[in-house]
């Protein structure tokens, strides 16, 4: 479904990658080695070149608003625009369900995003961004900052919506995740994305 | 009217002021007489210079030498908006957003001024056209350089906030809004605040001016009016004008936030 052809920009080597309806793939390797940058290339967030496509629809053809409503990237440490959590919902009641599910109260749309955790800021986000309802999710340490509780609460809605076809580019060091969510795996090394040939090479990737 | 010529024997008796604050700095050891005293030589050199050339200047009413007059002043308020950023735009855009936005506003506001208002014969006498140019730029240049500074500065330290945005499918403009806002504000805000401060903290110094050469108080107000609503207009639409180009500037055709087209800090 997600096509990218010699996706290239300064700290990234050309990569060539394809990413299935209902795939999830996790992409390791150490920190600064360009996992986000190729994400937020693949999110068209910064300048970069190469061709990449959507459902046989290039990116070019299209907004880049629109691009990003399909393709949505969630970084490690997300933005906050408004004071309160509420005004980052455009229809916050939709909203409740998800938090629900990821063992927040719907008090929590009137806190103030200044007093939230790492953890709660990390759900929140998450909210977000699969409110969307992208065709792809570039995920960047979805679960760095929860515990082993809201983390399996995460996998689990993650898998609901590989089921219903939504593609996962997943950033994790956890190679127990990466096991339990990806069907192939990726480690990027000073700029370079290389194929894993199987699960049993996911040791040492992190 | 009863306007008294000053002698240069007046000029010189006053000038002894700075020469007493230059002798209470020697003696209390502040270290600015020299300061003090090269500054008060400039500010003679360089309104001499300046009334000689508006004397020419005026001589001439020459429509060529007016408007030659008006752009250097632009250029140089251009450099003085550019020289307050403490972050800047990389190449000629630095100079250019805000140096754009001063003649555009300056230039529609003049000539509105002197068209309709002031029936100045012909409407471009050097006269009218220098002086009111020269107070709507002094001010459209505060608040053109307050509104980018602002821009640049929110745009840097709220990019997290401004990209959450564009990664949801927010379009740049949307993206940009609550900074564009703000620096809008900030720009403006300094023309509203000496609106409603105007003569009860200070006389105008247009005013105070004219009230000196033999000008009725009433007619001389009537000006300073006229005055306040063109350095209002003058400072709102240029203001309008770069802040706006500049949130173009820090944007992309592909909603990128450019932070990259911004240099270094400087030290201003």
């Amino acid at each position: 479904m997600l096509k990218i052809r010699h996706l290239t920009r300064p700290g990234l080597k050309p990569v060539d990658l394809e990413l299935a309806e209902g795939q999830c793939i996790s992409l390791g390797g150490p920190s600064g080695a360009g996992k986000s940058i190729l994400m937020r290339a693949i999110a068209d967030l910064d300048p970069n070149e190469g061709e990449v496509s959507l459902a046989g629809q290039l990116r070019e053809s299209i907004p880049a608003p629109s691009w990003r409503r399909q393709v949505v990237y969630l970084p490690a440490e997300a933005g906050w625009w408004a004071d309160r959590v509420g005004g980052h919902f455009p229809d916050p009641d939709l909203a409740v369900p998800l938090m629900m599910r990821l063992g927040l109260s719907q008090e929590a749309l009137e806190w103030e995003v200044a007093r939230l955790s790492t953890g709660e800021k990390q759900r929140l986000a998450l909210t977000r961004a699969l409110l969307a309802s992208p065709k792809v999710l570039l995920l960047d340490e979805p679960t760095s900052g929860l515990d082993p509780d809201a983390a399996a609460k995460v996998e689990t809605m993650l898998h609901e919506r590989l089921a219903e076809g939504t593609a996962i580019m997943l950033v994790t060091h956890d190679t127990k995740q990466a096991r339990r969510m990806a069907s192939r795996h990726f480690r990027m090394e000073a700029g370079a994305l290389t194929a894993l040939p199987g699960p049993g090479d996911l040791r040492g990737n992190g | 009217m009863n306007f008294i010529a000053l002698s240069y024997w007046d000029i010189g008796l006053a000038s002894l002021l700075l020469v007493v604050n230059a002798g209470l700095s020697w003696r209390l050891r502040l270290g600015l007489e020299k300061r003090l005293l090269v500054a008060g030589t400039r500010m003679v050199v360089q309104l001499t210079l300046v009334g000689l050339v508006l004397k020419a200047l005026f001589a001439m009413t020459s429509p060529l030498f007016t408007a030659l007059a008006a752009v250097v002043m632009v250029l140089f308020a251009g450099r003085e908006a550019m020289a307050r950023q403490e972050r800047r735009f990389k190449g000629f855009w630095s100079y250019g957003i805000g140096t754009g936005s001063m003649m555009a506003a300056g230039t529609i506001v003049t000539v509105f001024a002197l068209t309709t208002q002031i029936h100045a014969d012909p409407w471009y006498d050097p006269r009218f056209t220098i002086p009111i140019l020269g107070m709507i730029l002094g001010n459209t240049m505060n608040g053109v350089s307050l509104g980018l500074d602002r821009l640049v500065s929110g745009a840097h330290q709220q990019r997290p906030a401004i990209e959450a945005q564009l990664m949801l499918g927010a379009d740049a403009p949307r993206a940009m809004r609550g900074i564009t806002r703000d620096a809008m504000r900030a720009a403006l805000i300094p023309t509203i605040n000496s609106m409603s401060a105007t003569g009860l903290v200070a006389l105008p110094g247009m005013m105070t001016g004219q009230i000196l050469a033999g000008v009725e108080p009433v007619e001389a107000v009537k000006y300073q009016i006229l005055i306040m609503f063109l350095i209002g207009g003058g400072t709102g639409l240029g203001s309008f004008a770069a802040v706006l180009g500049g949130a173009r500037r820090l944007t992309d055709s592909r909603h990128r936030l450019r932070l990259d087209r911004l240099g270094a800090k400087t030290d201003s």
